[in-house]
């Protein structure tokens, strides 16, 4: 990962959560090594996260995905112990959350991490700008002040005029801005969604993920976001964990992910990924052929295929790739056709 | 219970499915013509463990003042509760009429608008037009009483219990059991713990009316969005900031309906606590019932469910009301003002309702009802004696000559047919424990009773119910009947009853078919109207009469909510008959009652109580299959 702990936000290092009541006798024995189905069968115990480690890295957006109940929901929650773990060690701002009082604990979650929920979780009977002032509110904050902070954040998620409003007079993506904003309110680092955007229609979920793309520009926090729609977890994350049945069995940058899946639960998530749209020149890029001629148009590594092909259309001698000034091989009209025909499976592996 | 079977199954004999139950059934009839006249358990009114318990009341009673367990424990329950009584009416009598009047007028307004504010007012002034204004204040200060603190211990409990679920799982058997034991049984105990008068009659209307406290506190509870709870703690609330902020707010509209059932009960039961001398309209009840005149009774009558209707209307506006709609300045200013006025007008209006604005029905009543007997004596006679020497005598005859050992394997067999193995056995036991209590030949009477009106109530609410699940005209007028019976006190239904029939065992009967009806109406044409339209439509696709359409179809797959009907209108029928004891119905409910007016038979009536809750949860077991038995419906579909 390259990381070293210490510098990460959030450090997650051998993470198990099994439910029922019989988890630790589980844990310890080697049943845990079924498979969820079979676990069930055998013990009547849910193993919802198996041996689960990685590291977010400050002001990083993290996305994890996985099919429904390979359980993500139960991963994020364990972050801060919304869910208990049965063993692993987290560690949020170096902190080892696993070793916090229920009162330090409290403190972490009322400055340190929020989160956003997939069925929004308002509170009814309470004004707008009230559920946005609700962290504040229960850190003990005064009225005028929390209401002064509660009023920005609603302009900052677009909510003018509505702090009057009730939640069932909000549309639902209106009520997860307020959602959204509850979560901003109490100003935290690391910011948990799980699902945030599932229950919304898809027009208004283009919005919303624009909004956490602004966000994120302007306010920079660390989010770890749950997400089982490959699209969203694509524009949104820097690095994404695919999970299965309770383990990571892929952590990369989409680019690796779909260039080289790491088994075929990956390769099927990503199957129906516009591949130019993702990989990079250096995915497709071949030493030149003795003779070929090297006066062709330079263009970086990092660049996404899909871009590469206005400018190999304006020439037709192949286009050099550079990373850092330095040619790493070339990419001619015919690479580019034979990889958009799809006839090019085997792209290099590795980066 | 087989020929609802949709699909008859030939057992492995090839013998029809009835075979085996007749069968059963040939050998009881013959075990009973064998052994007829023998085994049975004559009632003994002289028994040692009546007498026994006669002695412990009056060795309470001679040391109530120098037993540990009184002196420092019952006994400051007892002044604890006593005071507060005495504060509320203290309270009530200082407001006198103009502040009772303008103050529940506010409340009302404030509660659901001007026209439940108009209904308090109009309500609270009939309370003195009827003559009535002091007892009904006493009847006020009791209940508030007695649901101030259920409430004070029920909604702990019921959101205790709707936190978790092992307590949750350890109350509710108890509140199950609550649930179906009469009204009488609480009195002697309590009488025995607390003596009588308003403490003891407040304590035991509490007790009486806590189950709907913890059950639907806890119902609410458990319902609240657990996003919304799981947010609040992701946000870093403690237990109690998540108790306060969002599940009692959340829970709010669900608990008033839990105070307005709270209300409800302790109405019905306030009433009867008058045996142990609570004071209130119960007096003039209680009066009337035992000298059967009708007219002293009516008014008193009337003023409880004025009372009933008032509260409920105010409890059910709260509990409709939106999450965040609050009171418009109008309605504040218009409470306001009335609130103020009556309490403005306190020195200036006399506390007491004037005389002179009383109306006396008492002979008016008297003579409508001596009319009515007069003129419908054929027809009342007729059902009357029909129904005691066509089912009444003949089953009693039967139960009460039948082997005690006979009965009971007859009521382990049908429970076990119905219910399974467990209620089977709980309610063999109960039966093994009416017989050694005593009551044995009693208990047989109050179940003659109890099956006969069952058996009128069921065919009445299955006509009922078929007919309004089939048209929607007829649902519509029978609806708003319905939810006013259910809304009125239980014995409020003995007032037709003995107006019609006098005191005799048949008003007992009447009053509970009137009492146990209109829910099993509702449970009839709910569980008909449930029945998916795509099968009803099938079926009459496929040709099928509406009444084979009935038959085939939704009479069967209706069949649970049948028997739960079945089973509902059994608890309230035997609560029912056994109130009846006070109009001459006999048996376990004279017992009762005689118990409390003769101290000599104290404990044959604390016997009898017991053996009425025995009774109570046997029925219950034998016919509680409704619930837990899968339906031929079910059994298919795996
Ligand atoms: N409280 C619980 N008790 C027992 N099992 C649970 C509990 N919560 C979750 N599980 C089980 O753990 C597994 C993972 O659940 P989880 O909710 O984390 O999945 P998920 O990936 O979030 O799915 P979805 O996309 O549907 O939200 C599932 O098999 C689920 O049944
Ligand atoms: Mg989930």
């Amino acid at each position: 990962m390259g990381d070293s702990p210490d510098s990460a936000a959030i450090t997650v290092e051998g993470l198990w959560k099994i439910f029922g009541s019989r988890a630790q006798k589980v844990l310890d024995s080697e049943d845990r090594h079924l498979e969820p189905a079979a676990l069930r069968e055998k013990t009547g115990c849910t193993a919802a996260v198996r041996n689960v480690s990685f590291a977010v890295r400050p002001g990083e957006v993290f996305v994890v995905m996985g099919l429904s109940g390979s359980g993500k929901s139960t991963l994020v929650r364990c972050l801060t112990r919304l869910i208990e773990p049965t063993a692993g060690e987290i560690r949020i701002g170096g902190e080892d959350i696993g070793r916090a009082s229920p009162a330090r604990l409290r403190e972490i979650r009322r400055h340190q991490v929020s989160m956003v929920f997939q069925h929004f979780g308002l509170l009814p009977h309470r004004k707008v700008i009230d559920n946005v002032a609700y962290g504040l509110e229960i850190q003990g904050t005064p009225k005028a002040a929390r209401h002064a902070r509660a009023a920005e954040i609603l302009s900052l998620v677009g909510l003018d005029g509505y702090a009057d409003a009730y939640p069932d007079q909000l549309s639902g993506g209106m009520q997860q801005r307020v959602g959204l904003a509850r979560a901003l309110a109490v100003d935290p680092q690391v910011m948990l969604f799980d699902e945030p955007f599932s229950a919304l229609d898809p027009l208004i979920r283009r919005d919303m993920q624009a909004e956490v793309i602004r966000l994120h520009r302007e306010v920079g926090k660390t989010m770890v976001f749950i997400t089982h729609d490959l699209s969203e977890a694509l524009k949104l994350g820097e690095r994404i964990a695919i999970m299965r049945a309770g383990s990571i069995v892929q952590l990369g940058t989409a680019e690796e992910l779909v260039g080289a899946p790491a088994d075929d639960y990956v390769a099927d998530f990503v199957r129906d990924v516009p591949r130019s749209h993702v990989l990079t020149l250096r995915w497709i890029s071949r030493a030149p052929e003795p003779g070929e001629p090297l006066d062709g148009p330079e263009i970086a590594a990092g660049t996404v295929i899909k871009d590469a092909i206005a400018v190999a259309s304006a020439s037709s001698r192949p286009i050099k790739v550079v990373d850092d000034g330095e040619l790493v091989g070339v990419v001619d009209r015919v690479d580019l056709l034979t990889f958009l025909s799809g006839q090019d499976i085997a792209v290099k592996a590795g980066a | 219970m087989s020929t609802t079977t949709a699909v008859g199954t030939p057992s492995r004999l090839g013998l029809p499915k009835w075979a085996a139950p007749a069968g059963v059934a040939v050998v009881f009839v013959a075990a009973y013509l064998v052994f007829r006249g023998t085994g049975t358990l004559p009632h003994d009114k002289e028994a040692p463990q009546f007498l026994a318990v006669t002695d412990l009341r009056e060795w309470i009673d001679d040391h109530r003042n120098d037993n540990p367990l009184f002196l420092y424990f019952l006994n400051y329950i007892r002044l604890f509760v006593g005071a507060l009584y005495d504060l509320f009416q203290t309270v009530l009598h200082a407001l006198g009429w103009p502040g009772i009047t303008g103050v529940m007028g506010a409340l009302a307004w404030l509660a659901g608008g001007w026209r439940i504010g108009l209904l308090a007012v109009a309500g609270v002034s009939a309370f003195g037009f009827l003559g009535l204004w002091q007892h009904s204040v006493d009847t006020l200060a009791l209940v508030a009483v007695a649901v101030l603190l259920s409430l004070a211990i029920g909604i702990p409990i019921g959101v205790w219990a709707g936190l978790s679920g092992r307590v949750r799982r350890a109350v509710t058997p108890v509140l199950d059991v609550m649930q179906i034991m009469p009204t009488f049984a609480y009195l002697a105990p309590l009488a025995l713990f607390f003596h009588i008068g308003a403490p003891a009659g407040a304590i035991a209307t509490m007790i009486y009316s806590i189950p709907p406290a913890i059950r639907i506190t806890a119902l609410a509870i458990s319902g609240v969005s657990p996003t919304a709870v799981e947010a609040s703690s992701s946000l870093g609330a403690t237990r109690w900031q998540t108790l306060f902020k969002v599940y009692l707010p959340l829970a709010r509209s669900t608990m008033a309906l839990a105070i307005n059932q709270t209300i409800m009960m302790a109405l019905s039961m306030v009433v009867i606590a008058n045996l142990i001398s609570a004071p209130g309209l119960g007096e003039e009840i209680i009066r009337g019932l035992s000298r059967a005149q009708v007219g002293i009774m009516l008014p008193a009558g009337v003023a409880i469910v004025i009372m009933a209707v008032m509260l409920d209307r105010m409890m059910m506006a709260i509990a409709r009301r939106g999450p965040h709609t609050k009171p418009s300045k109008i309605d504040l200013v218009g409470a306001g003002v009335l609130g103020a006025g009556g309490l403005v007008l306190i020195p200036v209006l006399p506390g007491e309702w004037p005389e002179s604005w009383t109306v006396n029905v008492v002979a008016e009543v008297n003579d409508a009802v001596l009319w009515a007997e007069t003129t419908w004596y054929p027809v009342t006679t007729f059902i009357k004696d029909f129904t005691t020497y066509a089912l009444l005598n003949p089953l009693e005859g039967l139960l009460t000559s039948a082997p005690w050992w006979l009965v009971a394997l007859a009521v382990l067999a049908v429970a076990w047919r119905v219910s399974g193995v467990r209620p089977a056995l709980i309610a063999l036991g109960c039966l093994l424990a009416i017989a050694l209590l005593g009551t044995w030949e009693h208990a047989m009477q109050t179940m003659t009773t109890v099956a006969v009106a069952v058996l009128a109530t069921l065919v009445i609410g299955l006509l009922l119910g078929v007919a309004a699940a089939r048209s929607p005209r007829f649902s519509a007028v029978q609806r708003p009947l319905l939810d006013a019976a259910q809304t009125m006190p239980a014995f409020v239904y003995l007032l037709p009853a003995l107006a019609l029939f006098e005191t005799t065992r048949f008003t007992a009967i009447f009053a509970s078919i009137i009492y146990a009806v209109p829910p099993v109406v509702r449970l009839v044409e709910d569980g008909i109207k449930a029945v998916p339209a795509e099968v009803v439509e099938a079926a009459t696709s496929a040709g099928s009469t509406p009444g084979q359409l009935l038959w085939k179809v939704q009479l069967p797959m209706a069949r649970r909510a049948i028997l739960l009907a079945a089973n509902q209108g059994i608890v309230m029928t035997l609560a029912m008959v056994v109130v009846g004891g006070l109009v001459g119905a006999g048996a376990l409910g004279y017992d009762v009652v005689l118990g409390f007016s003769q101290r000599t038979d104290f404990g044959l009536g604390f016997v009898a109580g017991i053996a009425t809750v025995l009774l109570g949860v046997m029925l219950d077991r034998i016919t509680q299959g409704a619930d837990r038995r899968p339906s031929p419906r079910k059994r298919m579909s795996t």
